[in-house]
Order: structure tokens, then sequence, then C-alpha cells
């Protein structure tokens, strides 16, 4: 298989704020790449604006899939498509079972003609797929009867994230530090389950600011944004020496950079997922 | 003979309850209502005089009464709504008894075939009458008693004649007075001592001529420690004239019984439905009532629990969906009559394409009521900017050394579980649905599963064409 996602020379702006200035990225099926940089560098924003939020307003450059310009597509165009992001802080849908979330999911996802009201995967077959999947990543079978992300640990729903790439299969995977939150042990089995699902399966974009999530998912490609660009592009060797000795030598050498940086941590947080 | 399927026009699609079936009645009294159409009520039902006094006694306090100064906007002419039509001669004990066109009716409304499933019994009323009445035998070996109203009237008349209107007098709202003048049909049911019926007992209420006012009567009794779960469906089809569905519901639970009765309706939304529902609950008795209110130009619908005495318990969960053009102002009632009394009043309603959706509840805890305890949760969802939701709880404690509790929220679908649920290739209308039914979930658990099934579509199908 091989699929391109090509994002050029995007820019993004939130509640008319700018954020991405201009962000250029190649991906293909089956590389991992990290995506490092200091807080407010705009690492989320690519993520969302990759998954098609809303409120993430592209106003220059193009996100293709496959050479197919996606930038104007709604998420649900883009999820289908086979884009996936793996959220920070995904939203509770109370009332809503994982499983009958995951069963409607992963039909559209396959069949991504399907209308609504078009029957979904059999019970019996999804089931079966779903237990073998959370058997596989050791998530407790209970979890597939409670409401989506509601009332999660940190961890489980970090797990909830990566089981729902697992389902879904995507062609390209965001993950948007699925590290955040969780103890060393919680993270190894994190790192573990994303080399297990996801390495040489699809394009993994891993959003981090640490090492260990890179620990089994070593990076072909290592970038580091700052100020809503994309500032170096390395190999694997470029996440450990940002993991051991920090941004300051990006800071120093970029410092155009880094001024654009600073001015937006001053401004809001934009809201993130 | 035939049934055909109208084009509901504001949907652009073909909607499961919107069709009309030509029938020809055997009697229709004229529109209006006055003395004279009250008498040729009673006489068509060769009614006790009793009877006929009672409705007429009825009339005059429904002339003398005006009309509720709160709620939502009621536009009826009185004199144009016809209250009496007689569908057929006869009540069918099987389904091959009752004419073709009407049979055919219920077919599509899938009520046949529910009573092969799940059912015990089953009264199906087709605008003024119960046109078709089962009851499976060892229940009635057991002494158990489910008819219509009517029937009662001629063949319990004792038993009748004890409870009815004693719990919902004739002076109590005005359009109890006017159930009180003009009612037809209902269902009457005894549970003996000691009796538990397993699995529900339906019935299903169709309107279905043009300005047809529909006035059911249901009076159930659960003797002691005997314990009953009752359904009821209502739909009609869609006119381009208003409709009235005005009930009169009261239920006596006795000490240590049980009952629960679920109400899922789907009016066509030019339907007025204004109904009174009231339960006494005497000690250790458990009244439920499960309120699923969709469609209707405006409901007023307030179930009640009077709780008579020790250890009696009240629970109402209401559920209300406001579209287009209508008003759910609905709600529940809390009476604690008696010491170490609990209550619970769970709501949740959704708002949506400029619909309105109110609730309205009382709890009220009566001097001696000592040591009860009532808690009220009200969760409303609006899914858009020209929706509206509205709160109005009232809470009367005349006696100290009780809990009262209230909670209340409104929440509008956010931008967030949206996306969340698009970026993992839902459609935009598969979102907002899913976020509907999780939001009601709640609720729709403790429904049996065919009821909640039915819900649920029902849900889906407000839903649809709601994004655009």
């Amino acid at each position: 298989m091989s699929h391109i996602l090509r994002i050029e020379n995007l820019h993004v702006s939130v509640e008319g704020k700018a954020i991405l200035r201009g962000v250029n990225l190649e991906m293909k099926f089956g590389e991992t790449h990290a995506l490092m940089g200091p807080n407010g560098s705009g690492k989320s924003t690519l993520g969302l604006a990759i998954a098609g939020h809303p409120n993430y307003e592209i106003t220059e450059g193009s996100i293709t899939l496959d050479g197919e310009e996606i930038t104007e597509w709604e998420a649900d165009q883009r999820a289908r498509a086979g884009i996936f992001m793996a959220f920070q802080r995904p939203v509770a849908i109370p009332g809503v079972k994982t499983a009958d979330f995951l069963r409607h999911a992963t039909t559209n996802v396959r069949r991504p003609d399907r209308k609504e009201g078009e029957d979904l995967i059999p019970m019996r077959e999804f089931r079966k797929e779903l237990k073998s999947k959370m058997e596989q990543l050791k998530i407790d079978s209970e979890f597939a009867r409670r409401y989506v992300n509601d009332g999660f640990s940190g961890g489980e729903m970090k797990r909830a994230e990566i089981l729902t790439m697992a389902m879904l299969s995507p062609k390209f995977s965001i993950l948007d530090e699925t590290d955040s939150g969780l103890d060393a042990d919680a993270v190894k089995l994190a790192s573990a389950s994303i080399a297990e699902i996801g390495r040489d399966k699809m394009g993994l974009l891993i959003i981090t600011h640490h090492d260990k999530l890179l620990e089994h998912n070593p990076p072909q490609f290592t970038h580091v944004m700052l100020g809503g660009r994309i500032v170096e592009t390395g190999g694997s060797e470029l996440a450990r020496e940002l993991h051991d000795h920090g941004y300051e030598r990006i800071r120093k050498t970029y410092p155009d950079a880094e001024a654009a940086n600073q001015e937006m941590l001053g401004k809001e947080e934009p809201a993130t997922v | 003979m035939s049934t055909d399927i109208a084009a509901n026009d504001s949907i652009g699609e073909i909607n499961k309850y919107d069709f009309r079936t030509e029938s020809k009645a055997v009697f229709k009294a004229r529109k209006g209502v006055d003395a004279e159409i009250v008498n040729q009520i009673s006489e068509m039902k060769n009614e006790p005089e009793w009877m006929r006094d009672y409705r007429l006694k009825a009339l005059e306090i429904f002339n003398s009464k005006p009309m509720p100064s709160w709620g939502g906007d009621i536009d009826i002419d009185f004199q144009d709504i016809y209250y009496y039509l007689k569908p057929t001669d006869k009540q069918g004990r099987t389904w091959d008894e009752v004419p073709q066109e009407i049979k055919d009716t219920f077919d599509k409304l899938g009520i046949p075939e529910a009573e092969k499933k799940f059912l015990s019994g089953v009264k199906a009323q087709f605008e003024s009458e119960v046109v078709y009445g089962s009851l499976k035998q060892d229940l009635s070996d057991q002494g158990v008693i489910f008819t219509d109203t009517d029937s009662a009237v001629r063949e319990h008349p004792d038993l009748l004649r004890e409870y009815f209107g004693t719990i919902i007098p004739s002076t109590d709202n005005k359009f109890a007075a006017l159930n009180s003048a003009v009612w037809s049909g209902g269902s009457f049911i005894y549970v003996p001592k000691g009796v538990k019926i397993e699995f529900p007992l339906q019935a299903y209420f169709r309107i279905n001529a043009e300005n047809m006012g529909q006035f059911e009567r249901t009076l159930i009794i659960v003797d002691e420690g005997a314990s009953i779960h009752y359904v009821e469906g209502c739909t009609a089809p869609m006119y381009s004239s208003e409709s009235l569905h005005s009930a009169v519901v009261e239920i006596i639970c006795k000490r240590g019984s049980r009952c629960r009765y679920t109400t899922i309706q789907n009016w066509a939304n030019n339907i007025y439905n204004l109904v009174t529902k009231r339960a006494v609950a005497y000690a250790d008795a458990t009244m439920e009532w499960v309120d699923g209110n969709l469609g209707s130009k405006l409901t007023m619908k307030y179930p009640a629990v009077y709780m008579m005495e020790p250890g009696a318990r009240g629970e109402i969960l209401s559920i209300a969906f406001a579209t287009k053009g209508q008003h759910q102002d609905a709600g529940a009632k809390l009476v604690h009559c008696a010491p170490n009394t609990t209550g619970q009043i769970i709501s949740k309603s959704i708002s949506k394409n400029g619909g309105r959706s109110s609730y309205r509840g009382l709890v009220k805890v009566e001097k001696g009521a000592k040591k009860s305890k009532s808690n009220v949760v009200c969760d409303a969802l609006i899914l858009d900017p020209k929706s509206r939701s509205d709160t109005y709880p009232y809470i009367e404690i005349l006696d100290q050394d009780v809990s009262v509790g209230h909670e209340a929220s409104v929440s509008r679908i956010g931008e967030e579980q949206m996306f969340y649920l698009m970026s993992r290739g839902l459609s935009e209308a598969e979102a907002s649905t899913m976020i509907v039914n999780g939001f009601i979930e709640p609720l729709v658990k403790e429904l049996p599963m065919e009821y909640a099934v039915e819900m649920n579509r029902l849900i889906q199908l407000q839903m649809e064409g709601s994004v655009g």
C-alpha cells in the first residue's frame, strides 16, 4: 500500500487568531513521524486542522490525501477517507455505550458510502472483533458497556482512543500527547499498544513532549514545531536530543519563530479537544 | 375499505403513523358538546342513570370552569369537534372479528404482532370505542379484570362505582370535567390480591378521523400485594385542523402493591393532548409513571402520585421531545400525605427546531408527613438556538424533618461532542441523534426492550431532517 498525506503551506486561524503560519509536512503510509515542540507551538492545532475541526479555519495552503484535496472536507468525510486523531482530552458522550459508538464508527469508516439508517456491521461479527482487539490491548471487557469517555480515568481515555484507532485502522493516525497524564507503566503500555496496532500498518504522527512514547515507535522523522511552523526535521536522534536537552537550541536558532511562539502564548490558549 | 398511506409534507417522507383509514362509522354524533350530545352518548352506551347524571353534572362544571391560565396556548373551538364516533357495532375477541380496515390499521401499528410476542393482554381503541380486547386465560382465571371502561359500567358496576371519579373528580380541572361528561372507552383493570402479572397489559389509542376528540377513561385498581405493568401507545394521522385528546386516568395502589404505567405517545402535531393522570399509593405500595411525550401541538400532562400511607413510593420518569410547532408542557406531581414516604421525579426534555419544552412539577409535603424524602432531577437538552426550554418547579413543604432535593440542568449539544463523533466517521445527523439517544438513555433503559427499541426509533424519526 502506498498512501501519502501532504500538508502544504498550511495557515490556520482560531477565532481569527493565526496559529499555524505555513506548515509543510509529508507522510507516507507505514512511516512514523514524531512532532515535538514547546507548549503553544501549534502541534495540537495542526492535528485538529488535519482532522477537520470546524473551529480551525484553514486560511491558506492545502491538505491532500493520495493527491485528493481534503482541505474543505467535513470531519466525518476525512474519517471515512482514513484520517484519525487520538485526542488529548476526548469528550464524554453520556448515555452512549462505547460498543455502540464503535460499531457505528467502524461501519461508517469501512463502508464510506453507507447512508444513514443502513445496516451496521452484524452484531456478532463486531463483538468478536472488538473482544479480540480489547484482549490484545489488555482492556477489560466491561469497558464496552461503559458510556463513551464518561468518568474515564486519564489512562482509560487514552486506551479507549487507541482501541478506537485499532477498530478503525486508518491510513494516517495523529496521536496527540497520548502519554500526557499517564504514569510510567501506563505510558509503556500505551507505547507498546501503538506499536502493535499502528507500526507499519498506517502512517503515524506522534505528538509528544517525551521520548517514552517513542520507545517502541522509533520515528524515521522528527519534526520540531515553533511559532506555528515546522522549523527543523531530523531522524530519531533529534527526538532524543530534544528530550534530553529541551528546546533551548531550537529557540536560539530560530528567533523569529520563537518570537511568534511567545506572542501566541501571550494569547488565550485555543480550545483543545 | 382501504388504508392509504399519506405522504407527510413536513418531513417529505412516509411516516409510519401518518396514514388514514377509510372507515365507515356505525354512528357519529354531530359536532359540538351540549346536554343533547351527552345524553346521546349515554343512551348509545345504554348506561345506568347514575352515570348519565354524572356526565351531565360534569358538563355543567366544564361549562362553568375557565380555561387554565398557565401552561400552553390553547385555541380550541369546542363546538367544532366530534365528541363521539362509534366505529363498529361490537368489540372483537379475536382480530378476525374486527372490521378489516381497522384490523389493518392496528396491523400497521404492530399491535397484533406485539401481542403474540410479549403481552399479557391488549385493548385497541379506534376513535371512541375499544374495538378489540384480549386477556391471557390464566390471568382471567386468577380473577384479573381487563376490559374497556364502558363494559365495566355494565359488568362490574359495584367495583367501578366505588372508585370511578374518586381520584380525579370532575371538579379537578376543565379538561377532567370535559372527559367526565363525554368519556368513552379506556381500560378498566382490577388485579386481585397477590396476583403478579408478569408481562405488560397494553392499550393502544388511535384517532383516525379529522376533528375527532378522544376522551378515554382509565381506572386501574391494584389490590394488596398485586403488581402490574400497563403500557399505552397513542397515535393519529396528520390533518390540517386540530383535534383533541383528553383522557383521565385514575389508579389505586393498595397496600404493598406495585403499578407501573408506561406511556409512549407520538401524536400528530396538530393534536391538543390535555390529560389528567393521578394515582394514590397506600402503605408500602409503589407507583411508577414512565411518560414518553412525543408529538402533539400542545401537551399538558403532569402524572401525579399521592402517597397516602407510610412506606408509599412514587416515581415519575418523564421524557419530552418538542420540535417545530410543538410545546410540551410536561412534568409531574408528588404529594406526600404520610410519614416515611419516598418520591422521585426524573425529567428529561429535548427541544429542537423551534420546539418548546417545559418542565412543570410540584412536590408537596403535607403536615404530618415527617421523614419523607423527595428528589427531583430535570435535565433539558436544547439542540439549536431557535428552541426553548423552561423549568417551573414548585415545592411546598408543610412539615419539618423532611428531605426535598431539586437539581436542574440545561445543556446545548456541544460542538466538541459533535466534532468528536464526526471525527470517528459519524455524519452530522447520526452524531446528534446519538447524543440525544445518550441523553435519554437513563430513562429508555427502564423500558422493556421492545419499548426501548420503539422509543429510540421515535427519537430517530424526530431527529430526521433536523440537520441542514
